[in-house]
Order: structure tokens, then sequence, then C-alpha cells
């Protein structure tokens, strides 16, 4: 391997490389999708390793020391660095805590709507006829409503929790993940290797799963990485709909609706959280957005 | 429609919760809530109370909402007016900034204001609204005091209703006291529900004019020596016009949803905080009825923008 590259230019040796290789190599050089990658590490990161960093307990409570502004403020203190809430809770330390909800809320709810959404999108695609015609129309009808409101209907219902909006949020973004499976297993199944599979005596199992669904990768990871930034901005919202996580539960969603007493006297409870969001939601956009010019240039808008 | 209708039905009505516990309270005595489940028709088998709804549905009744005892329909129609006043200035705002960033970045590609405003764009893709409408509210009505923090009119102001929406019908009356005031009122819940289609709308334009732009008739506009704004507004807009309606149209599902969040956070009396409220209180049967409605409408918002294709292109027909 190295004798090769020693002895070939930059243009051959990209030739040579696997396409999982090129397209990290296409990610790479595209800045958006790197400044996205950058975002969701630091998230993922603070996720993780959270407790370890945050400087005080997230439910620690100490009237003393309520409502503190920023430390850059006359009266803020360097201890608690983005300032407290009403409860006398230290505002980054809670911030950093809820990374940990909001990841797991974009894990949970993506692997719920990418389960099922490629099973019913892989089935419709691959027996056509009737239980395409069946399957599809369903997921139309959960098209037909916006999702933030389909999402409060079901959590109504189950009942206002994190794991209740997590799952609502997994089953409408459902058929975002059955619509791209279908269309793209249509389009393998009538390619030769599928073909040559099935005449080796391959079952419909193999012949979707093993067969035709790692070459409709590309775009389920776009939809993957773009799924996580709708489910943290969805859950943050149903959170401050009060449908969410409940206090006193360091979620983004749910510190907002808290701070929205106070916007009259302490700014910073209503905007670090909001920031927060934001960032995280821009940061898996900008990564989706890279990660689909990289891996499938023909999707490009 | 039907499945729409199936869905929304069936959902409700097979998690647990006895709506006639829930009205009478939990100490209600059992004579009482067999009573209540009777006149509710809670009593009769799922396919029994889906036909009764079906049925009621096609005379256009959807029942009356368990807190209030109104009629479903009626209460809607009360609040409907606040949530299309409120949309129809959010969709304008989206369009005509979303669609004037558009073709300005396309037509200076790279320039400081196509970088400026792709990057605001991508922002507001994704913009918690929530709490934008919040900051807007900080920096708005308490530091500058220029806005109203929530509501659709000041309490000082009458106005006849007529439309019930208010600034067409402070128009009709030639009220412009209410005009303004009402103006002032509707500016920042707007701003805030149009931003996440005003930013897609921005995107979209840009990369549809591009596209045109490179097309060999532009060319040939230009080189008979047509002024550029001719050229970009009589023959690439046009041309380019097709995606952005498309993704206009797409916009209402977000605008809805949206409507949601914005009217909690603005006291906007609307479709979108009655609803909410009907959650709240677990009023089955309000949220049943405005649940079908906003998704009949979104349907039949996606139908006429199929058929407006047809105006712009000449080349689809219907």
């Amino acid at each position: 391997m190295s004798q090769v590259l020693t002895g070939t230019t930059a243009a051959q040796e990209e030739k040579s490389h696997t396409p999982l290789v090129e397209a990290m190599l296409r990610l790479h050089k595209n800045r958006t999708a790197m400044a996205g990658l950058v975002i969701v590490g630091i998230f993922v990161f603070l996720a993780l390793f959270g407790p370890l960093i945050a400087p005080h307990d997230p439910l620690e409570q100490s009237l003393y020391n309520k409502l503190k502004p920023p430390v850059w403020d006359a009266r803020g203190s360097m201890s608690f660095f983005l300032g407290t809430d009403d409860f006398g809770r230290d505002l980054l330390s809670r911030l950093i805590h809820g990374a940990r909800i909001s990841m797991l809320v974009g894990v949970v709810s993506v692997s719920i709507s990418l389960f099922f959404g490629t099973i019913a999108g892989a089935v419709a695609g691959f027996y056509r006829g009737w239980v395409d015609v069946i399957i599809m129309r369903v997921m139309d009808i959960l098209l037909a409503f916006p999702s933030i409101l389909l999402a409060i209907v079901i959590v109504a219902f189950l009942g206002p929790s994190l794991e209740n909006a997590m799952i609502a949020i997994g089953i409408v973004s459902i058929p975002r993940y059955a619509r791209i499976v279908r269309g793209s297993v249509l389009e393998e199944y009538s390619k030769d290797y599928v073909q040559a599979a099935r005449a080796l005596g391959a079952s419909d199992f193999r012949l979707i799963f093993q067969h035709i669904l790692p070459n409709c990768l590309a775009p389920l990871i776009v939809q993957t990485t773009l799924g996580f930034a709708s489910a943290i901005l969805e859950a943050a919202a149903l959170s401050f709909l009060g449908l969410g996580a409940q206090p006193p539960t360091p979620e983004w969603g749910a510190m907002l609706a808290g701070g929205r007493a106070l916007i009259l006297r302490a700014w910073w409870v209503v905007t670090f959280p909001g920031i927060t969001i934001l960032l995280a939601v821009l940061g898996f956009n900008l990564l989706g957005d890279g990660l689909r010019d990289a891996l499938d240039p023909r999707l490009r808008d | 429609m039907l499945g729409i209708s199936v869905l929304v039905f069936f959902m409700i009505h097979l998690v647990p919760g006895d709506p006639a516990e829930m009205m009478l309270g939990e100490r209600a005595n059992e004579k009482a809530l067999t009573e209540l489940r009777q006149q509710l028709g809670l009593d009769k088998p799922l396919y029994v109370q889906y036909g009764l709804f079906m049925s009621r549905l096609a005379q256009g009744d959807l029942g009356r909402a368990l807190r209030t005892n109104e009629k479903i329909t009626t209460e809607i129609a009360t609040h409907f007016p606040a949530t299309l006043e409120l949309a129809l200035v959010a969709i304008v705002f989206a369009v005509t900034l979303g669609m004037l960033a558009g073709i300005v970045s396309a037509t200076r590609q790279y320039s400081l204001f196509d970088y400026g405003s792709m990057v605001l764009s991508l922002i507001g893709v994704s913009m918690p609204i929530f709490w934008l409408g919040l900051v807007l509210m900080i920096i708005f009505s308490v530091n500058l005091g220029w806005l109203p923090l929530s509501g659709r009119l000041s309490y000082d102001i009458t106005l006849e209703p007529v439309t019930n929406l208010y600034l067409i019908d402070s128009i009709i009356q030639g009220n412009w006291a209410a005009f303004k005031d009402a103006l002032h009122h509707i500016i920042m819940p707007a701003f805030t529900l149009s931003t996440i289609p005003m930013a897609i709308i921005a995107r979209m334009t840009r990369s549809s004019m591009l596209e045109v732009l490179r097309q060999d008739y532009i060319r040939t506009a230009k080189a008979k020596g047509l002024s550029p704004r001719a050229v970009h507004y009589k023959h690439a807009l046009r041309n380019a016009l097709i995606p952005i309606v498309t993704i206009i149209g797409l916009q209402f599902s977000i605008l809805l949803g949206g409507a949601i969040l914005t009217e909690t956070i603005f006291a906007w009396p609307g479709i979108g905080s009655w609803l909410l409220n009907a959650v709240y209180a677990r009023d089955f049967n309000a949220v049943q009825g405005g649940t079908m409605l906003i998704a009949t409408l979104f349907v039949l918002i996606n139908v006429l923008v199929d058929l407006l294709y047809a105006v712009i292109n000449p080349r689809i027909k219907v």
C-alpha cells in the first residue's frame, strides 16, 4: 500500500480510495459541514462528559444565589458563569446537563423513526402492489398533519413526559424515512446484482437487508443527521409547551418555559437556553447539508 | 380524508382515560358517570361511535367542546380568523423578504450580501421560534417599549367585527387608530412565525434563480442589450418561480404548526392556542375537531398549490 501511495500523484491517489474514504475527503473540504461537525462534536462531548465538566449540580437550589446575572454583569459572580435562575440553580450546569437529554432525545426518536420507516419503506418498495399502496397511504395520512401538531396530539393522550415526547417525535417522522427507503429500493430492485442474488436463491429478507439496503445508505445517513436537528427542536418545543420533559429536569425547552415569566427581570434565563437549542440544531443541519453534498451529489439543492 | 378521520378518531379514542370521569371529577358517583357516558355515546362500541362521528361530520357537525359545551364549529369559527390573519401576514413577510433576499443573493453571487443572507437563512432554518418570540418581546416590548407584549388589540380600542380579520375590519370602517393598534400587535408574532418559511424561501429562491441564470436564453437576453433588471425579473424570475411556489405551498404546514407555538407565546387568541388549551384540558372532542380541521386545511392548501402550478407554468395541465 505504501509503495502505491509514494509512486502516485494526488489525482491517482484519490482514485484508489474506497467510496467511504472519498466521501470523507469531500466532507473534509466542505467548510459548512466541518463547522457543523465541530458543533455536533462539542455537544456530543458535553453529553458524554457533562457531569464531570459542569461546575454545579443542575438541580442544586440556592435561594441566596437566585437570579444572579452572568459573570460580565457587575452583579455577576465567577462561580455562576451564565448566571442563575429563579431557584438559584446554575444556568451553565443546567445547559451542559441538557445536552445529554437532547442527544438522548435525538438518538431515541431518530432510532424509532429510522427503524420503522426503513422497514415500512423497504417492504413497500420491495413487494409493491397493494402492500405498497396501503403502507404509503398510511404514510401520506401521517404527513397530512403538521408534525408538531401530530406530536402534540400523541403526547397529549399518552400523557406529558419526556419518554412520550420522544415516542411522539419518532412516530411523526417515520414517513420521511419510509419515503426515502421506498424510493431507493424501487430504484435498486431492477438492477442486475439484485436479480443475480435472487437467482442464487437469496431469501427476500436477505435480498432486502443484505443486498439492497446497503446501497440506499447515503440518503438515509443524510436524513438521519437532519432528523437529529428536527428531533431536538421538536422535543424542545414540546417541553416548552409543558408536554415533554417536566421541571426540574434541565431540558432546554423546559428551561425556556420556566424563564418565560422572568423576561421582565432576568433576560439571561431565557436567552441562553434558546441560543443553546439554536446552536445544537444548527450544527446538525450544517452537518446534514454537508453530508448530502459529500455522499450524494445528485441531491444537492 | 377518510384516512385522516380514522387516524384522528382512533388515536384519540384508543388511549386510556375516561372523558366522562374527567368532566365530572374523580369523586363523581357512578350513576352520573353512566348517564354522561350515555349522553356522549361513549357506552357504544367504538365502530358505532366512529359511524356517528362520521355522519355528524358529513353534516358539518363536530360535536360540542367538553369544557365549554359550545359547539366546536362555533368555537373554531371564532378563533380561526385570528390564526388566518396571523398566517397571512406571516406568509407575506416570508415571501417578500425571503424572495427578495434570494433574488439579490443570486444576482450577486459570492458577494457580502450573499454570504450574509445565506448564513442568516441557515440560522433561520434552525430557529426555535418559541425562543425567538421571547427574545423579540424582551427587545421590543420590555426594553424599547415599541410594541405591545401580547394579544391582538389593546383593551381601550373597540372594533366592530365584520370579517374578524382586524386589519381588514379597521380599514373597512376607516378606524385608523384600531388599524395602527392591530398592526402593532401583529408585527412581532407574524415575524416570529415567518422566520423558518422565510429562510427556506430565501434559500430556494437563490438556488432556483442561479439555476435559471445559467441558461442560454438569459445570455441571449443580456446580449440583446436588455437591462439587468429586465433580465432578472422578466426572464429569470418567471422561470425560477415553479420550485419557489412549491416550497411556499409546503410552508403552510410549518405555519400551522408554528402557529401553535407563536400563539401560545403572544397570547394570540387563535386556533393554535385554542387547540393547545383543549389538549391541556383533555377535551377530546375539541382536539378531534381541531385536528381534523387543520389536517383538512392542509390537504386543501396542497391541492390549491397544485392548481397554481398550471397558472404559472402553462405546460402543466391539471
